[in-house]
């Protein structure tokens, strides 16, 4: 394939803008082009999950989108959770209370607990297992992710840790590239 | 019920729920799989693999892959210049395995459905699976044959023409007097035991980096066993050992799926010699599906005769076992291991396993978490539920009566295997001091009133791990012609820091965090400063990887035993220099001390100091640096166990069985790290779980495979599975001075049979008496209604 189209996007607060065949995934965009390989693949058919990121602030499935969808967005990826050395509480809940393993699935883990947090602050362990149903993980049996989920929801309530939403920033950023009028 | 009290010993690491060294790069995504990785010159590779289950090659038509622009080379098995094909490792003495030949690219005839044809290098990822489908290919079909039992029927399509038949090997183990046990039982039942074909199902899909230059070639791989591709690598592509350097960097998982040698990697190394540019293959999942070895698959027809009271006299197991198409690195041997531990953790006076081995058209079986034990341990734990009902006696009181008594160990089973430790009604009592099973009784009788089925289900188990004394498993011995002891060099460098080497190979275990621990404790440092490189064969001695749980009891032991070559050399310099006797030194505080005296003493840096810049503290007769390697080789197996309670609900309209409360007390020897111990057997017992209820690998009768995507091969979810109240005792192994046994595939072992029998238990009162997995709905839905009817 010859043709190529114009993206661009922000991830993690910067600015990119490439050439990519239509037919490009925003997940190889992410690892192959711009070097951020935090973000996995594990399946064919979106139901691992190691992929997700956040775009405009949700969580999706970036195995599943293509790079020129995400024209004018603003993506957030698990190199873009940590402020600095400081961690965000969803890697500090997973650190310490062993929420993984071989790791492989831990970045869309994370991603996806972030979405679910911000959606759902003060979430039941049965609102978080049904809300991380489209992640597999194979190593842990979900004990201690499940419990780092909800312990790092505690953390955010009780004040000891800031919210969880991680892309604020970000989107207000995508949106401004958006009304560029560059959105695919 | 909270898992364990820490018990911390020595400078205080091991017995911690320390957190992990490994998380930080893991959690912030800056950690590197091998598909992180691209060099530059880099080439993709693709593979054509074929639709048929069985079929000849008519032809190959590379030409319209070979005109693009963007492909370089275009193989198939005819254009390759192997010196050997893949291996099979076993060759067990006097009796003969038939072993087809097995190349990386089919010759002539293809299989199963998933056999490579063709490789198909070309510039980037997704232009060579275009060009792969460019790869045009003729098959004429051939019969293929699925079912095991047909395949061994005279007449069956033969899977390899050449072999003159469908029988691998057959394999006995036994020990006592079979005849005088079934002679001497009041009751004899018979059962048959299916346990199904399953998937691996690591997340991160197998990935092979190679690069050659001038001669020196480099391979990183997705593997458990970085030292063994090396030594094939050499073998089969007639390259000298020292030349070649193979890397597992971080592994997403492994469970045995990666402890192969796999075509795709021999290809990667080959191809990249021959285009002398890096060749890189990332599998998708639909292909891992179809061509990462499968496991389990046996049919097992067990016999148990057994006293009026519940005691067994005779076990006899006949196991047809459904080996795939080819014979893979370890492939026939797995169901022998499970016979090793065909006693369970009973007393039974006379066992005995008859193995077949079978080919059929579907992909090649081999080592998935357990390998073999959780066969048998579903076998001997179903069955003994089996036998209480035929007696009309509780299933625990029945394994009560069986139990090797604690005071018996070592002990040596019928089959001459001696265990090395073990407290069975120990972990049974703990685990009934958290479960009231006379108030479930009655709360069960509740719901059954109100139209929920729930039941309970328990199995008691031990497996045989911490694989394995060389002169036991290897040539002379079972045949793997290999020895399995472990490697560890341990190097203080001159600031005090420490790295450690370990022939290990782990893929998400922890083991970079327990094996810091324990050599903190020995040289008085921070687990902090102990780094722990693996899966490097350029780094470290020899070593033999991680599989069979026997990083810790083997690896770490070899750990142990390098830092105490150090530690001693350390109290020679400090007993030198503080003019105190040798035995007089310990570590204390983060100090090597004299004893009474904890005011005198050197730190490690001081100690390191002393080694590196030679003068009066060292002795004369040392010589300087500080650093020692071990090489271990167990001189037995060591035999975790433990008792797991499961309670699951049927819905009894659907036939959805779901595990509603799930209980396990274990045993693996005093802890290093009770977290990763939790963490093992959280994963170890929803692996189980989701063969039991949601996973199986599928073929139909024309060898198609049916769960080829994880759309169709359900692993389970968060949603599908509960949180686990776990408890251990800690009875320590004499085989190695840790004290420690694997811990690893414990929970895939014990788990499956605890389910099974819940799920029966929960519908005895509808006339179900048995099931076989995997419990899908329908299947469970049928069971009602024949029960019913």
């Amino acid at each position: 394939m010859s043709a190529t189209v114009p993206v661009r996007l922000e991830v993690n607060g910067r600015a990119h803008q490439v050439d990519v065949e239509p037919r490009l995934l925003l997940v190889h965009l992410l690892r192959d082009r711009l070097g951020l390989t935090g973000t996995h693949v594990g399946c064919d058919t979106s139901n691992c999950g190691a992929c997700t990121v956040h775009l405009d602030g949700d969580a999706v499935k970036s195995c599943t989108v293509l790079a020129a969808q995400a024209d004018g967005c603003s993506v957030t990826t698990i190199e873009g959770m940590a402020d600095g050395a400081t961690l965000h509480p969803l890697q500090e809940a997973f650190w310490k209370d062993h929420g993984l393993q071989c790791g492989y699935c831990t970045p869309g883990m994370i991603m996806a607990a972030a979405d679910l947090l911000a959606r759902n602050p003060d979430p039941t362990e049965e609102e978080v297992r049904h809300g991380l149903e489209g992640n597999l993980c194979r190593c842990t049996g979900y004990h201690n992710i499940v419990r780092a989920v909800l312990d790092a929801a505690e953390g955010v309530r009780t004040g000891r840790i800031e919210t969880p939403a991680p892309t604020a920033a970000g989107r207000e950023a995508g949106e401004e590239l958006a009304e560029e009028g560059l959105g695919a | 019920m909270s898992a364990t009290e820490e018990r911390v010993s020595g400078n205080g690491h091991v017995g911690r729920r320390m957190r992990r060294k490994e998380d930080p790069r893991l959690i912030t995504g800056r950690a590197t799989y091998v598909d992180d990785m691209n060099l530059l010159g880099q080439l993709w590779c693709a593979f054509v693999r074929s639709p048929e289950a069985h079929a000849k090659i008519v032809s190959i038509d590379k030409s319209g892959a070979e005109a693009r622009d963007d492909v370089f080379a275009v193989y198939t098995g005819d254009d390759l210049d192997l010196a050997s094909g893949l291996p099979m490792a076993w060759v067990p003495p006097g009796v003969e395995v038939q072993t087809p030949e097995h190349w990386p690219l089919a010759r002539g005839e293809v299989k199963h459905v998933g056999d490579p044809v063709a490789m198909v290098v070309g510039e980037d990822r997704y232009a060579v699976i275009d060009a792969a489908e460019e790869v045009l290919v003729e098959y004429d079909p051939l019969p293929a044959v699925t079912d095991p039992h047909a395949a061994l029927e005279d007449g069956a399509p033969l899977v390899h023409e050449s072999l003159g038949t469908n029988k691998i090997h057959e394999w006995s183990l036994g020990g006592g007097d079979l005849d005088a046990g079934f002679a001497e039982a009041d009751v004899t039942i018979e059962r048959t035991v299916v346990n199904h074909r399953t998937h691996g199902g690591a997340i991160e899909p197998r990935a092979v980096l190679a690069e050659d230059r001038a001669g020196d070639l480099t391979v990183w791989s997705s593997t458990q066993v970085p030292h063994f591709l090396r030594l094939f690598l050499a073998l089969i592509l007639n390259v000298s050992e020292e030349r070649i350097r193979v890397v597992a960097p971080e592994v997403g998982g492994g469970f045995g799926s990666k402890l192969q040698i796999y075509g795709e990697e021999v290809l990667c190394a080959w191809a990249a010699r021959k285009l002398a540019r890096p060749v890189k293959w990332v599998e998708t999942r639909s292909e891992s599906m179809m061509a990462q070895h499968h496991g389990r698959d046996q049919v097992a027809t067990v016999r148990i005769g057994a006293k009026r009271d519940g005691t067994v006299t005779a076990f006899h197991t006949k196991i047809v076992a459904d080996m795939g198409a080819y014979l893979m690195l370890l492939t026939p041997v797995i169901p022998s291991l499970g016979a090793f531990v065909m006693n369970g953790c009973y007393k039974f006076p006379a066992v005995q396993t008859d193995i077949v081995g079978v080919f059929t058209n579907k992909m090649a079986t081999d080592a998935i978490r357990g390998a073999g034990r959780p066969e048998a341990t579903h076998m001997i734990e179903t069955c003994m539920d089996q036998l209480a009902a035929e007696l009309g006696l509780d299933p625990l009181e029945v394994r009560r009566r069986n139990f090797i008594p604690a005071g018996e160990f070592p002990y040596t089973t019928a089959l001459g295997i001696v265990y090395d430790s073990g407290n069975y009604q120990g972990t049974l009592d703990k685990l009934l001091e958290h479960l009231d099973v006379d108030a479930f009784r009655r709360e069960q009788e509740e719901l059954r009133a109100k139209g929920i089925h729930r039941g309970i289900g328990f199995s008691t188990y031990t497996e045989i791990c911490g694989l394995a004394p060389s002169r036991v498993v290897g040539p002379a011995g079972v045949g793997l012609q290999t020895g399995l002891w472990e490697s560890a060099m341990v190097r203080v460098h001159i600031t005090g820091a420490v790295t450690v080497y370990t022939g290990t190979s782990p893929h998400g275990q922890g083991l970079e965090t327990s094996f810091a621990q324990i050599v903190a404790d020995r040289l008085g440092v921070d687990p902090e400063q102990v780094e722990v490189l693996h899966g490097d064969t350029s780094t470290g001695p020899q070593g033999l990887g991680t599989y069979g749980s026997r990083s810790l009891s083997v690896g770490g032991e070899a750990i142990a035993r390098a830092t105490e070559k150090v530690a001693a050399k350390a109290r020679a310099i400090v007993a030198h220099s503080l003019e105190a006797a040798p035995e007089d030194i310990e570590v204390q505080d983060g100090k090597f001390i004299v004893k009474g005296s904890p005011d005198k003493g050197m730190t490690l840096a001081e100690v390191a100091g002393a080694a590196y810049i030679p003068g009066d503290q060292l002795p004369p007769d040392l010589e300087p640096g500080l650093e020692e390697t071990a090489f271990y080789d167990p001189e037995n197996f060591v035999f975790p166990f433990g008792a797991h309670a499961a309670i699951v609900d049927v819905d009894v309209e659907t036939g959805k069985v779901k595990v509603v409360r799930y209980l396990a007390v274990d045993d693996c020897g005093p802890a290093i790290n009770p977290m990763l111990i939790d963490g093992q057997l959280h994963g170890g017992i929803v692996h189980a779980i989701g063969q039991v209820l949601y996973e199986q690998v599928v073929y139909d009768d024309t060898g198609q495979l049916v769960t080829g995507t994880f759309v169709d091969y359900a692993l389970p979810t968060a949603a599908e599975v509960p949180s686990f109240e776990l408890d251990r005792t800690e009875t320590p192994s004499p085989t190695n001075s840790l004290g420690v046994k694997g811990i690893g595939e414990a929970g895939t072992i014990g788990a499956s049979a605890a389910v099974v029998n819940a799920t029966v238990d929960a519908l005895r009162p509808l006339g179900v008496t048995e099931l076989q997995m995997p419990l899908s709905p329908m299947r469970v839905w049928q069971q009602i209604q024949e029960a019913q009817a």
